[in-house]
């Protein structure tokens, strides 16, 4: 399936119910270096829009929103432990979580690549 | 992003630093670049190792003018400004009647002055506004301020900046730290001082802003030379425990508990001839009621700027004033303001981020040795 995109900036890839969850390259390139990544614990239940996990870098805190509802499957450790991973890879290696999804129809309020890139322009 | 609509300033370099990829910013009514592409760990780490150039043209630089002006000077800084030698530079601070700061800055003696009439004096960009009218309101008659709005400020800073400078001012090498001098820097007319806001030696080069463009090009064009940004020049200054007016210092902070004390020589304490003199000279005596601090973070998730800091019974006892993350010791580095009892090396403190509390402890200031040119 197509990545999907929230206002938020996290960016969002679905398999079956499964939801792997990430920030945006644009995200990565405001925040500047990462130093620290605190990531959500497994098991968690979550809604769109929470608060979920909080990424650092030298000069600034920015916190990241789950963009579906769900329940936390599994979270991307390599990123604690070098969280310079999140400005090399921000759409690969460095993706934060997964989710299996209990509402996938929360989808269809996501943008996709052509509305983010407008979105993510504006906000510049 | 909204952002206000109040006239931002540029500075000399700004055309240079929008051809770096500089990621221009706000600040103190400029726009500055934060960070160039490397990013500001990289711009950090190159400055400790080598040389970074910085453009802290915001920065204010005036003239003070007149008979006696080390005298007059004297009425708003505790410090010994009429016993500067020619060349030489201090460490100075502006305060108010209750003993508050107005602004810390760098107050110079011209090399070619004679007769104590002129000083130069650099202060930060957000205070010009208030340093000027409180200059110009208390100096005598025959005492004027001259800003010296068409000069830019480069920095040049990190251990190879002594090296390069000598390539294009010869005389750059007889600078030690804290003194200056006038002198041509490739064939232009500066004014060069051995300071900085890094902790590493390094020069601050005052120069025509005509001509600072040009002689920012050539600086970059040593092999040792990358340009640095804000962000850098901030996480630079808080691993050398230096202060950040607005965080550290405000108008409520005396010296005596920004840790400052040595500002005031013994010729002023007992002249008792400065502002705010019988709260200072009480603290000196009875010991001030904070003190500034530097704060060891345990774990890896920076403490920022307000944090309120507890004391292992729970209790408010400070707020970190500055915070963030230190790449030369690859880990979370604070500075904050405690009250007195829990300002001892050593002691286990917490600062609350996002509602939990994180273990600090009080440690040495500065984080990183400086390394000066004395």
């Amino acid at each position: 399936m197509a990545r999907k995109y929230s206002k938020d900036h996290e960016w969002v890839e679905v398999s079956g119910k499964t939801a792997t969850v990430g920030i945006t390259d644009f995200a990565q390139e405001q925040l500047g270096d990462v130093v620290f990544v605190e990531l959500p614990e497994v098991g968690r239940t979550v809604a769109a829009h929470e608060q979920v996990a909080i990424v650092e870098s030298v000069k600034a805190a920015s916190e990241v929103y789950s963009p579906l509802s769900g329940r936390v499957a599994e979270a991307n450790k390599a990123i604690v432990d070098d969280p310079a991973k999140v400005n090399a890879d921000p759409f690969g290696a460095a993706w934060f979580f997964k989710l299996e999804l209990s509402d996938p129809k929360e989808l269809d309020a996501l943008m996709d690549e052509a509305a983010y890139r407008a979105f993510a322009a504006e906000s510049h | 992003m909204a952002e206000a609509h109040t006239p931002v300033r540029r500075t000399p370099l700004y055309a240079l630093h929008c051809e770096l990829g500089g990621k221009l910013v706000p600040f103190a009514g400029y726009e500055l670049p934060v960070q160039y592409p490397t990013g500001i760990l990289a711009e950090h780490l190159h400055t400790r190792a080598a040389a970074s150039l910085f453009d802290v043209s915001h920065m204010g630089q005036v003239e003070v003018i007149g008979e006696e002006a080390a005298r007059w000077l004297e009425v708003m800084l505790p410090g010994d400004i009429q016993g500067l030698q020619p060349g030489q530079t201090r460490y100075a601070l502006l305060l108010n009647e209750v003993g508050g700061t107005i602004d810390d800055l760098l107050v110079s003696r011209p090399a070619d002055d004679r007769d104590g009439s002129k000083l130069f004096l650099v202060f930060n960009a957000a205070r010009k506004a208030v340093d000027v009218p409180y200059l110009k309101t208390r100096l005598g008659p025959a005492v004027r301020v001259e800003l010296l709005d068409d000069r830019a400020l480069l920095a040049l800073q990190g251990p190879q900046a002594a090296a390069v400078m000598a390539r294009h001012a010869p005389d750059s090498a007889r600078l030690t730290f804290l003194t200056q001098a006038p002198m041509s820097v490739a064939g232009i007319a500066c004014r060069v001082s051995r300071s900085g806001y890094t902790g590493e030696d390094g020069f601050e080069i005052s120069v025509p802003a005509g001509d600072a463009e040009g002689l920012a090009r050539l600086l970059l064009a040593a092999p040792e030379v990358k340009p640095a940004g804000l962000g850098a020049r901030d996480s630079l200054r808080l691993e050398a425990g230096l202060c950040l007016y607005g965080h550290e210092l405000d108008e409520t902070i005396s010296p005596i508990e920004a840790g400052l004390a040595w500002v005031i020589p013994t010729r002023r304490r007992a002249a008792r001839d400065f502002p705010g003199h019988s709260r200072i000279l009480r603290q000196i005596e009875e010991g001030p009621p904070r003190k500034r601090v530097g704060l060891k973070v345990e774990g890896r998730q920076p403490v920022r700027d307000g944090a309120e800091i507890t004391s292992e019974s729970g209790s408010v006892v400070g707020r970190v004033t500055s915070g963030g993350f230190a790449p030369s010791l690859n880990a979370p580095i604070a500075m904050g303001y405690v009250a007195s009892p829990f300002a001892k090396l050593g002691t286990k403190l917490f600062a609350t981020v996002r509602g939990k509390a994180q273990p600090v402890s009080v440690t040495r200031l500065p984080f990183v040795p400086t390394r000066y040119h004395k």
